[in-house]
C-alpha cells in the first residue's frame, strides 16, 4: 500500500471518513440493539475504503454546483464526504419527523442536490439510468460536472443496469461507476450470479473504461477513481472501477450469514481497510498513533451527539402521510377517521388540508 | 427562436388552417419548447427520422441534438434518465414509440419517478407520451392502452385526450405541470379527417384534472375517454333518433387526478351511469367510477352502473377479431337502451 501523491492532511482525511463511517455503524448498530431502529440495520463493515477512497475524488459544494453522488447502502462513508450528515442518517434509521424524508424512508435513501447526492431506491440498477440522466444534463448544459454511482456486484445482472449504462455509453455521459464487487448478492455468492471472475469484464460491452482495485486500500481506491473521474470530466465518457473486497456482515444485520464459510470471514477480518491504512500511516515520520486515536475518538463522539439528538426527536405525525403525493394535491383522508368534530360518514371529505 | 422561423407544417394554427389531432400535439411540443429552453425530447427515432409516427418531423433541424435526442432501445434507460434530468431542472419530454413499450421503464415509473417527491427527493417535472389504442390491425403490442397498469400509482397523473384542441391544451398543461404525466395519444385519432379543427392562435391550456360535457343530457350520464368519445357521440346520435333516449357525455380528459365531482354532479342529474372505455374490463377505470359513484350518489341511483369495454384478451391482430375485441357504437346503444328502460 503506497500513500501516492497524496498530501498528509488529505490522507488523514481520508482516514477521518473511514473512522465517521465506522463509527456511525457500530453506533447504529447499539440502538438497533437497544431496539430503537424499526426497521433493517446494513453495515458496510470492510467496504468503507472503497467508499471513502473514492468518494473523495469528487468536488464537493455546498450550492447546488459540484459533483453528484449516488450513495448505495454500504456507502455511507461516501454520503458523508459530500455533505450528509450524520445526524440526518440517524434520523432516517430512527424514522424520525425531522429525518430529511419526514420518516417516510430510510437509511441512507436521502437526497440533497445542493450538497450533491441523491439517495438510491431498493430496485437495484434504477439508479444507473437516473444518474445517466443527471449526467447528460452537465453534459447538455456544458457544466464541468460529474456523477458517481454506486451498486452492488449484484445490480449488474438487471435489465436497468443494462438499460442504463447502453444510455449513458450511447451518449457519452460523465458518469463513474463504482462496483461493489463484495463477493456476495445477499446469500448468493459471485460464482452463482456470473460466469465472469471480475465485473470489468462488462465494460467492453459498452465500449467503455474500466479499471479492478483493491478494494481495502483507500490510497489505490481513490487513486484509480481520481484518474476514472478525471477520464470522466475530460470527455471520455463512462468509466467503471471496480472494487474488490468482502462483506464481512450479513445482506442486514438480521442474517447471520451462516452461507458463508468461516475460513472466509477470518481472512477478510485481516485485511480490515482502518487496520491496513492505520499501520501505512503509522509507517510516516509526521503521522503519530495518538493523532490517528484522536480523530478516531472524535469521530465516535460526533456519531454519539448525532445519536442522542436524533433519539430525542419526534417520530412523524401520521397524518403527515397524506401530503406531498403531489406537488398540488394531498392524498385522501379515510374516510372512517374524520377530523376532530366532524361525524363518521362514508364519504370522502375531499382533499387533506 | 421565434414561431415565425417555424415550418409550414408546424404553424398551421398560425396561419387559420385546420389542424389534425397529431399536428396539434406537435405544435404544443414545438410552442412549448420554443417557450422554455429546458424542455427537450428523447425517445427511439425521434430525431432523424422525426419519430415513427412524425409527431417530432422536422424538430431536430430547428431544436439541435441537444434537445431532441435519439436513444438506444432502452425505455427503462432513457425513462431513468429523464427523471435523472428532471432533478437537475430540466423538462423531459419522452416518446414511447408505441406505448405498448413502456413497460420496460414500469419499474423507474413507478418505483422511482412516482415516489421521488413523497421521498423527499423533489418533484418530477417529467411528460411519458406516446401512441396507445386498437383498430389498427396493429395485434398485441402495438394496440394497448396502458392507462390501468399506472393507474394505481400514487404519484402519477394520467391524461389521455378525444381531439385536437384538447390534445394541444393538455400537453401544453403536462408539459408545465411539476407532476410526472402519462399522456396518452390513441393513434386511431391522429390523423382523423374528421377531427381537423382550427384551433386559437393564441397560447392556452386544458387544465388538468376536469373532465368535459361533451353534450348534455337527462336521461343517462356516458363517462368515456380517448377514442371512444366518438364512438359514444356516435351512439348517442342513434338513441336520440330512434329511442329518443338523451345521453349526457362526459370526456374525462384527465384519468388521474379523476374529475370525480363532474361524474357525480352528472349522475345526480340523470340517475344512471355507463362507462365506455376502449381498455379491457377487468381492472378498467369503470370499476373505480363506480365505487365513487357508490360512495357519493348511491341515493340518487336508478339503475346498475353498467359498462361497455374491450374484450379481457390481448389485442387480436385479423380485422374481425379485432372489431369484436373492441367496443362498438352498437355494444354502447344496446347498453344504454338496457340502462334507460330501469
Amino acid at each position: 500500500m503506497s500513500s501516492g501523491e497524496l498530501s498528509r492532511e488529505a490522507l488523514l482525511d481520508l482516514w477521518s471518513g473511514m473512522c465517521l463511517q465506522r463509527a456511525a455503524e457500530e453506533r447504529l448498530e447499539t440502538l438497533q440493539k437497544q431496539g430503537h431502529v424499526t426497521g433493517s440495520v446494513y453495515r458496510g463493515l470492510g467496504q468503507e475504503a472503497g467508499c471513502v477512497g473514492a468518494a473523495f475524488a469528487l468536488r464537493h459544494r455546498s450550492d447546488g454546483t459540484g459533483d453528484v453522488l449516488a450513495q448505495a447502502i454500504r456507502a455511507a462513508g461516501a454520503l458523508f464526504l459530500m455533505g450528509g450528515d450524520p445526524t440526518d442518517f440517524f434520523r432516517q434509521y430512527l424514522a424520525r419527523a425531522t429525518s430529511p424524508t419526514g420518516g417516510r424512508e430510510a437509511n441512507v435513501h436521502w437526497t440533497d442536490f445542493q450538497e450533491g447526492f441523491v439517495g438510491p431506491v431498493s430496485p437495484l440498477g434504477t439508479m444507473i439510468e437516473v444518474v445517466a440522466g443527471i449526467t447528460l444534463s452537465f453534459k447538455l448544459r456544458g457544466e464541468d460536472r460529474v456523477g458517481m454511482v454506486f451498486y452492488g456486484d449484484g445490480a449488474t445482472s438487471t435489465g436497468a443496469w443494462h438499460e442504463g449504462m447502453s444510455f449513458a455509453a450511447a451518449r457519452g455521459c460523465p458518469l463513474v461507476l463504482m462496483v461493489e464487487a463484495n463477493q456476495y448478492a445477499f446469500s448468493t455468492p459471485t460464482s452463482r450470479n456470473s460466469r465472469l471472475e471480475t465485473f470489468t469484464a462488462k465494460a467492453p460491452g459498452y465500449g467503455i473504461g474500466a479499471e479492478s482495485v483493491d478494494g481495502v486500500d483507500v490510497v489505490a481506491v481513490h487513486e484509480a477513481t481520481r484518474a476514472a473521474v478525471g477520464r470522466a470530466r475530460a470527455g471520455e465518457g463512462p468509466q467503471m472501477v471496480e472494487l474488490r473486497y468482502f462483506r464481512r456482515r450479513g445482506h442486514a444485520q438480521h442474517d447471520a450469514q451462516e452461507y458463508v464459510p468461516r475460513e472466509l470471514l477470518e481472512e477478510w477480518e485481516q485485511k480490515d481497510p482502518l487496520d491496513l491504512f492505520r499501520a501505512r500511516l503509522l509507517e510516516r515520520d509526521d503521522v503519530s498513533a495518538e493523532e490517528l486515536e484522536g480523530r478516531w475518538n472524535a469521530a465516535v463522539e460526533r456519531c454519539a451527539a448525532a445519536a442522542d439528538q436524533a433519539l430525542s426527536e419526534p417520530r412523524p405525525e401520521g397524518e403527515s402521510a397524506l401530503r406531498d403525493v403531489y406537488t398540488d394535491a394531498h392524498a385522501l383522508r379515510p374516510w372512517t377517521r374524520p377530523p376532530a368534530g366532524s361525524e363518521l360518514r362514508p364519504r370522502p371529505t375531499g382533499p387533506w388540508t | 427562436m421565434d414561431l415565425n422561423a417555424l415550418p409550414e407544417h408546424l404553424t398551421k394554427t398560425r396561419r387559420g388552417e385546420p389542424v389534425t389531432f397529431l399536428e396539434a400535439i406537435s405544435e404544443a411540443l414545438v410552442e412549448e419548447m420554443v417557450r422554455d429552453q429546458d424542455i427537450f425530447l428523447m425517445g427511439e427515432d425521434i430525431a432523424v427520422y422525426g419519430g415513427a409516427f412524425k409527431v417530432t418531423r422536422g424538430f431536430l433541424e430547428l431544436f439541435g441534438e441537444q434537445r431532441v435526442i435519439d436513444t438506444p432501445i432502452a425505455e427503462g434507460g432513457f425513462t431513468g434518465a429523464a427523471a435523472g434530468a428532471a432533478h437537475m431542472g430540466l423538462r423531459p419530454v419522452v416518446e414511447m414509440q408505441f406505448m405498448d413499450f413502456i413497460s420496460p421503464a414500469y419499474d423507474v415509473i413507478t418505483n422511482y419517478i412516482a415516489t421521488s417527491l413523497y421521498r423527499g427527493a423533489g418533484p418530477m417535472p417529467l411528460v411519458i407520451r406516446g401512441p396507445v389504442g386498437g383498430g389498427n390491425r396493429g395485434g398485441p403490442f402495438h394496440s394497448q392502452n396502458v392507462e390501468m397498469a399506472f393507474f394505481h400509482t400514487p404519484g402519477l397523473k394520467i391524461v389521455y385526450p378525444s381531439n385536437p384542441f384538447d390534445a394541444k391544451g393538455l400537453l401544453k398543461a403536462a408539459i408545465r405541470d411539476d407532476d410526472p404525466v402519462i399522456f396518452e395519444e390513441h393513434k386511431g385519432l391522429y390523423r382523423a379527417p374528421d377531427l381537423r379543427d382550427v384551433l386559437p392562435d393564441e397560447d392556452y391550456v386544458v387544465a388538468l384534472g376536469e373532465a368535459r360535457t361533451v353534450q348534455e343530457g337527462t336521461d343517462l350520464t356516458l363517462v368515456t375517454y380517448g377514442a371512444t368519445v366518438h364512438t359514444s357521440v356516435k351512439a348517442a346520435e342513434t338513441l336520440a333518433e330512434e329511442d329518443g333516449v338523451s345521453v349526457e357525455i362526459l370526456d374525462l380528459r384527465t384519468l388521474l387526478p379523476l374529475d370525480e365531482d363532474a361524474i357525480v354532479t352528472s349522475v345526480k342529474k340523470t340517475g344512471k351511469l355507463l362507462v365506455v372505455h376502449e381498455d379491457t374490463r377487468t381492472g378498467g377505470i369503470a370499476g373505480e367510477i363506480s365505487m365513487r359513484v357508490n360512495e357519493r350518489a348511491f341515493e340518487w341511483l336508478d339503475g346498475p352502473i353498467l359498462r361497455v369495454t374491450a374484450i379481457d384478451a390481448p389485442v387480436p391482430y385479423s380485422g374481425s377479431l379485432e372489431d369484436y375485441f373492441l367496443p362498438q357504437a352498437e355494444d354502447v346503444v344496446s347498453a344504454a337502451r338496457y340502462l334507460a328502460a330501469y
